[in-house]
């Protein structure tokens, strides 16, 4: 898809306004068109191993019983963005804007919106309608991960050095592309889905004696995270090894990162890194390093889930993860980085990280 | 073997002395409840149903437009007098005594015509109650000729020889052309609700357009049912019996009647649909030798009745029948009942066991009928309501057995649907089957069922109709007012968003909602030609 990169984003959004204001000046029935974000639209291109939008498009227009409301809930948000944040040069989270749209439209008992997946959506359909992200639109999210390792760099004037932030680490904010990275000095990134681990690692000094970035989220990786990793890989060349979970969910995680997801395949080209490899957990090393009493027994929806994610066009060609899936299934059950502690508490630290970089054991 | 008793005498001669000949008069006062009058609600009732069936049935044989007027005085805590007057033909001087203080006496109990009055015992069993109750006499008023005098009676019934006994007889000046009046005294008691006076009087102007009612009640009120036509229904014929409609005992008591010599001309003029060839059939299937109709021997008559069930013969003719009519009867409900809409059916003719009937049904919907409650079904038998005994009623079987959830009303097995409607169910017919005496429930005959079921179904689908096309209608109404609601909010963002002006935006929204409504209305929104 385009990316609005050249135009301000402000112009951008007015001109929606102006195309829609157009059409009803003309006695047509107002209609944006854009690309379709259903599934049916969501394609895996094997290329550049991205999920991306197919070109089938969708219409929505406001005389249409079934299109008026999420059509009025569009230009609303569209309006918003401009008026509170394009012009005033703030930034306003998903929730803030939610608040900021949320009314009953007089004479109704009808909400504009009633809850903020609502507007969250409009705002993603208007990221595919404007070609602008959402970080351009001046909307961030929740932040959530931190970093650290030698790395310097300046965040809205301050210059922060993330080798000397205690125990927590730089908090990383929800928009990422504005950072400016000063001085670095790694040979790698270590990426984690648990906070947990970057707090031991991070205890133990793992960047500074294994010369690498330490980056964690909580969870799925936030949008802000993902084009921090992306822009760290293309712009300072590192790699990125994956640590998850060694579940379905972890898998997923890691997926992400690499491949893209779903509900974000528009934006796939800021935020995809194809080159990300996943280092542990996998269940050879269940096998090795004798995890296998602190199997957890997979549940009906872990189980349903594997055979939904192996069926995916970005797994099911890829052998290496059919194998962990089919060991996933055949344990019965999946195991959690922690487990590791079993073996001493600074073994992921001393041994098993270590062990896996130099031999190289990554799962593409 | 006879036993003996002490006497020595046979115990049959014994118990023929405590054996005698038990007046119908006797049987009555005695057996009130089959007849109707088991109770003082239900005495109240059938007096007035009794008096008013005669009048319409009076006036539809003079073809004379019903004005009848009916009126009840309390006169006590539990006494109550019954006045109803009609124009109807009147009754000849010596008749009266007979009509009015004899049990039994008339002439529409053995023939085969759809009327009102093949449904009670008759209005002398009024008469009879009366007098057991109250003591008093019966006054009748009737006049046949405007040239004549009237004639006043008082009466009663002698219980033991059910012969009439005249307390008081008169000439006097009336001011009527014509027309029988009767006042009854009797103990009872009013009520109001789903089985009253009221509801009867009600319904009896429903099923009979072309009359004329007043009624004042017990507590002075009056109320008027004006005639929504002025056209008489069409005279009901009267018919010979099928073969297959008639019961051995009927063709016993037709053979003691008839006028024909041979059982071959008894059986040509005395049935419809049995010509010479039919006759010579019957007579060869049923083996008899005997040439005369009287001669015939009780196995015989029995052969008879065989060989008349099993013979084959087209049905009877079905032009003797007088339905309310499908206009008319809409016309009824609409000037009685308040409602949004009236779907009306009448089929064609059909036959049960060898007599012609026809099945009239309607739907009342909406308006001020209660929307939660089960639905109110009127049922009729001739044009006379039917008040009792519902559960027992193939009506109420036809309602419940028929799925209405087809036809947007709710219902839960085996239970009349719910939802505002007024369901009615009229049945007429040369012979009216009863479940029994009481006469208020039509008996399970599977082809009238299916008869009912097939007009209610009709009528079911053009509710259907009428139901999706206003909930269509108000869900249209609501989309075009919540269209209008959301200009001035998409116009507002528009300007905000394009930096125009929103008075004229919302204008240009205004003119394209205008010129689209139709197009809203019938799709599910604007197509346009892009």
């Amino acid at each position: 898809m385009k990316m609005a990169s050249k135009t301000k984003p402000k112009e951008e959004i007015q001109l929606l306004g102006k195309k829609i204001t157009n059409q009803v000046d003309k006695g047509k029935n107002p209609e944006i068109t854009f690309l379709s974000r259903s599934l049916n639209n969501i394609v895996y291109d094997k290329k550049t191993k991205t999920l991306k939008l197919g070109d089938k498009t969708a219409t929505r227009s406001f005389f249409n019983v079934a299109h008026a409301k999420k059509f009025l809930q569009t230009v609303e948000v569209a309006s918003v963005i401009k008026k509170e944040l394009l012009d005033s040069g703030k930034h306003e989270h998903l929730r803030g804007v939610f608040y900021i749209v949320k009314r009953t439209i007089p004479g109704t008992n009808v909400n504009l919106v009633d809850e903020q997946v609502e507007s969250d959506k409009a705002i993603e359909d208007l990221e595919v309608i404007t070609g602008l992200s959402r970080e351009q639109m001046h909307v961030s999210a929740n932040k959530m991960g931190s970093m650290v390792g030698n790395l310097i760099l300046e965040d809205s004037g301050d210059i922060i050095d993330c080798s000397k932030l205690g125990r927590g680490g730089y908090s990383i904010p929800s928009i990422t592309d504005e950072l400016d990275f000063k001085k670095i000095k790694a040979d790698y990134i270590l990426y984690m889905e648990k906070a947990a681990i970057f707090e031991r690692l991070n205890e133990d000094k793992f960047w500074q004696k294994n010369n690498c970035i330490l980056i964690t989220s909580q969870g799925q990786t936030t949008r802000g995270i993902r084009r921090l990793l992306q822009r760290l890989s293309e712009e300072k060349n590192l790699p990125i090894y994956v640590l998850c979970d060694w579940d379905i969910y972890g898998a997923y995680i890691y997926s992400v990162v690499k491949y893209g997801s779903i509900t974000l395949a528009h934006a796939s080209e800021k935020l995809t890194i194809p080159n990300v490899k996943y280092i542990g957990i996998t269940g050879d090393d269940v096998v090795k390093y004798d995890l296998k009493r602190h199997l957890i027994k997979l549940t009906e929806q872990d189980s349903a889930r594997i055979k939904q994610v192996s069926e995916y066009d970005w797994f099911k060609d890829n052998k290496e993860w059919i194998r962990q899936f089919k060991m996933m299934k055949e344990m019965n059950g999946k195991v959690e980085i922690q487990a590791l502690a079993a073996r001493g508490i600074s073994f992921i630290s001393e041994t098993y990280l270590p062990s896996k970089i130099k031999n190289k054991e990554f799962l593409d | 073997m006879t036993e003996k008793n002490k006497s020595n005498e046979p115990m049959a001669i014994e118990l023929a002395k405590s054996q005698r000949e038990i007046s119908i008069s006797e049987f009555f006062t005695k057996n009130r409840h089959l007849l109707g009058y088991d109770n003082p609600v239900r005495a109240l009732m059938m007096t007035v149903k009794e008096a008013v069936d005669n009048s319409m049935d009076a006036c539809q044989e003079m073809k004379v437009i019903p004005e009848i007027f009916i009126q009840i005085d309390q006169l006590s805590e539990d006494r109550f007098k019954v006045i109803v007057e009609d124009n109807g033909p009147g009754i000849v001087k010596k008749q009266i005594p007979n009509v009015f203080g004899r049990l039994l006496y008339g002439s529409k109990f053995h023939r085969l015509r759809q009327s009102m009055g093949q449904q009670g015992i008759g209005i002398s069993a009024a008469v009879l109650y009366s007098q057991l109750t109250t003591g008093k006499p019966t006054k009748v008023v009737s006049k046949i000729d405007p040239q004549k005098p009237a004639h006043y009676y008082e009466l009663g019934i002698n219980t033991k020889t059910n012969q009439p006994e005249i307390f008081k007889e008169d000439d006097i000046e009336w001011q009527k052309n014509h027309g029988t009046k009767i006042e009854i005294e009797l103990e009872a008691k009013y009520q109001k609700g789903k089985q009253s006076v009221d509801e009867y009087v009600k319904q009896i102007a429903i099923a009979n357009p072309h009359a004329h009612l007043i009624y004042i009640t017990p507590e002075k009120e009056k109320i008027e049912y004006v005639r929504a036509t002025t056209q008489l229904p069409i005279e009901p014929k009267e018919i010979k019996p099928h073969p297959h409609g008639i019961e051995l005992g009927i063709l016993i008591k037709m053979l003691h009647d008839t006028e024909a010599k041979t059982v071959q001309s008894f059986l040509q003029n005395d049935f419809s649909r049995i010509g010479p060839g039919t006759a010579k059939e019957v007579i060869e299937q049923s083996k008899i030798t005997t040439k005369k109709s009287k001669d015939l021997e009780a196995d015989e008559i029995e052969r008879l009745f065989r060989a008349l069930q099993n013979v084959r013969v087209i049905a009877p003719p079905t032009d003797c029948l007088s339905p309310i009519g499908q206009e008319l009867l809409e016309k009824s409900l609409r000037k009685e009942i308040d409602s949004e809409f009236y779907v009306t059916v009448t089929r064609s003719p059909s036959v049960y066991r060898g007599m012609p009937f026809q099945v009239e049904a309607a739907i009342a919907y909406g308006g001020n009928i209660d929307r939660e409650s089960q639905v109110r079904l009127l049922r009729f038998a001739n044009r006379v309501p039917l008040l009792y005994q519902q559960g027992a009623c193939a009506i109420t079987e036809a309602v419940i057995e028929t799925n209405w959830k087809a036809y947007n009303l709710q219902q839960s097995s085996n239970s009349l649907p719910i939802g505002p409607a007024i369901i009615l169910v009229h049945i007429a017919s040369v012979w009216v089957p009863f479940t029994n005496e009481a006469k208020e429930a039509i008996a399970h005959y599977d082809e009238i069922i299916k008869e009912i079921k097939l007009a209610l179904q009709e009528c079911g689908r053009k509710l259907n109709i009428y139901i999706n096309k206003t909930i269509r209608s108000a869900e249209q109404k609501e989309k075009i007012s919540l269209f209008e609601k959301y200009i001035p909010e998409l116009a507002s963002s528009l300007a905000t968003l394009s930096n125009e002006s929103k008075s004229k935006i919302e204008e240009s929204l205004r003119k394209i909602l205008k010129k689209n409504m139709s197009n809203l209305l019938n799709e599910n929104g604007i197509q346009d030609k892009t």
